[in-house]
């Protein structure tokens, strides 16, 4: 299988260096304990903090694109979404290739005109990952994507998570749910101190 | 024209009576405030005082490097407030060093304009013009260049979480910030004309024909605008430029803790 994402000995204040290759298609879980690393190692990933490694998205290093271009390929998706204008739709730069995942994340398609004031912990979450998901990314960083949500919505999220592997999408997922962990991944990466070590699922 | 009536030590004396009146009152309603407003008016006379010697020395001398040594000691004092009044400074040279570089740069352009193509004083530096005039234009820059410098990084610092969710979605920063930051420039810039010198008045008390301290006070405001403006534009860009980073990642880690208020 070829590898979408390659990490060779990325690291930064906090973090010792990681090696990894995600492939296509292929789900890896984050796991530790809070303050372990985990946020810190998918931000470096995304390229949000300084950080050393060398990073290629398939094959090409993320040093010889831009910034911007990298961080729509490789998308963060923090814990906690964060808004910065009234309503939701002005957060989505083309709600029409958002529209299938907000829908199948079963949120009413007119949510658009919503004001994001009126939004629940929930519904804020899977609005923060429609609008990454709007951007087609080839890898996922989820930060706890399912978190603040009930049963029947992470199912709908599971559900989308899915669909984007099978659709060739690789995702690196923090998870505090090892029925999730086990639900998706084959592999997970276990953070303690700021060291990842590889495991088995 | 009649010259300024001068005054006598003595009548100094008899107006600081008028600051018995207050202490009086603070005694008499335990405000304790009398031995800081002692101190405070001491103070200010002695300030005064040096202040009127040392000028009254550079006008005689009348020497450029004299003259430059007091603008560039001006300078850094209002550098020196301007970061002061920061409750995020910037870390390293750059906290004290941008402001005071942005005022630096923005006063001597605004003051030699004035003192080489308007007022025209023989030499052209000459302190009796170039001192007043560097002063006035100073400490209105900076309060645009503090204001300006303020509002980006506490603003940075408490949106931190809306930019950076731009930014992972592939936002971009640097240039991007620098436009968002227009408004603000503006409003800097019109904030520090706020705080008009009395120089008008101070005119007309020393005699000189109410038009003609008029057209004084017109030629100030336009230097005190464009001084601010430029102050304010470079330290707010400046500020911009070294909160983000040539991978337009948000470099919060460039501001220092919050100063605490206790």
């Amino acid at each position: 299988m070829p590898s979408v994402l390659t990490i060779r000995g990325l690291t930064r204040p906090g973090l010792e260096p990681i090696d990894l290759d995600l492939a296509s298609g292929e789900c890896v879980v984050v796991r530790g304990p809070s303050g372990a690393g985990k946020s810190l190692f998918l931000r470096a990933i995304a390229d949000l903090d300084p950080n050393d490694g060398h990073i290629a998205l398939d094959g090409d290093a993320r040093e010889a694109m831009p910034a911007p271009d990298w961080r729509r390929q490789v998308t963060y998706v923090a814990a906690e979404a964060a808004w910065w204008a009234d309503d939701v739709g002005d957060h989505f730069a083309d709600w029409t290739a958002a529209e299938a995942f907000v829908e199948a994340m079963l949120l009413p398609a007119d949510c658009r005109g919503w004001p994001v004031a009126r939004l629940s912990t929930g519904e804020k979450q899977r609005l923060g990952l429609a609008r990454a998901l709007a951007l087609s990314p080839r890898v996922l960083l989820l930060d706890e994507p399912t978190s603040g949500l009930d049963a029947a919505a992470q199912e709908a999220v599971e559900d989308v998570m899915k669909d984007r592997l099978d659709g060739g999408a690789g995702i690196i997922v923090v998870t505090h749910d090892p029925a999730q962990a086990r639900h998706f991944a084959t592999r997970c990466l276990d953070f303690e101190d700021g060291r990842a070590s590889e495991m088995a699922l | 024209m009649s010259g300024p009536i001068g005054l006598a030590p003595a009548d100094l004396a008899l107006a600081a009576t008028l600051l018995l009146v207050s202490a009086g009152l603070s005694i008499w309603l335990q405000l304790r405030l009398e031995w800081k407003l002692a101190i405070a008016a001491t103070r200010m006379v002695v300030q005064l005082v040096l202040v009127g010697l040392v000028l009254k020395w550079l006008f005689v001398l009348v020497s450029p490097f004299w003259t430059g040594l007091a603008a560039l000691a001006m300078v850094l004092f209002a550098g020196r407030e301007a970061m002061a009044r920061q409750e995020r400074k910037l870390t390293g040279w750059w906290g004290y060093g941008l402001g005071t570089t942005s005022m630096l740069i923005a006063a001597t352009l605004a003051t030699v304009f004035a003192l080489t193509m308007q007022i025209r004083p023989e030499p052209w530096f000459d302190p009796r013009y170039s001192i007043p005039l560097l002063g006035m234009i100073l400490g209105n820059a900076m309060t645009g260049v503090s204001l300006g410098l303020y509002t980006l990084t506490t603003g940075a610092w408490r949106e931190r979480a809306a930019i950076e969710a731009r930014i992972a979605l592939g936002a971009v920063l640097r240039g991007a910030m620098t436009a968002a930051l227009m408004p603000i420039i503006n409003s800097m810039a019109a904030a520090g004309v706020v705080s008009l010198p009395g120089m008008m008045t101070g005119q007309i008390l020393s005699g000189v024909e109410p038009m003609e301290a008029v057209k004084y006070q017109i030629l100030v405001m336009f230097l005190i605008a464009g001084g601010t403006a430029l102050g304010a534009f470079g330290a707010v860009i400046g500020g911009a430029y070294r909160l983000s980073d040539a991978r337009h990642r948000l470099r919060l880690d460039r501001l220092s803790a919050a100063k605490s208020n206790g």
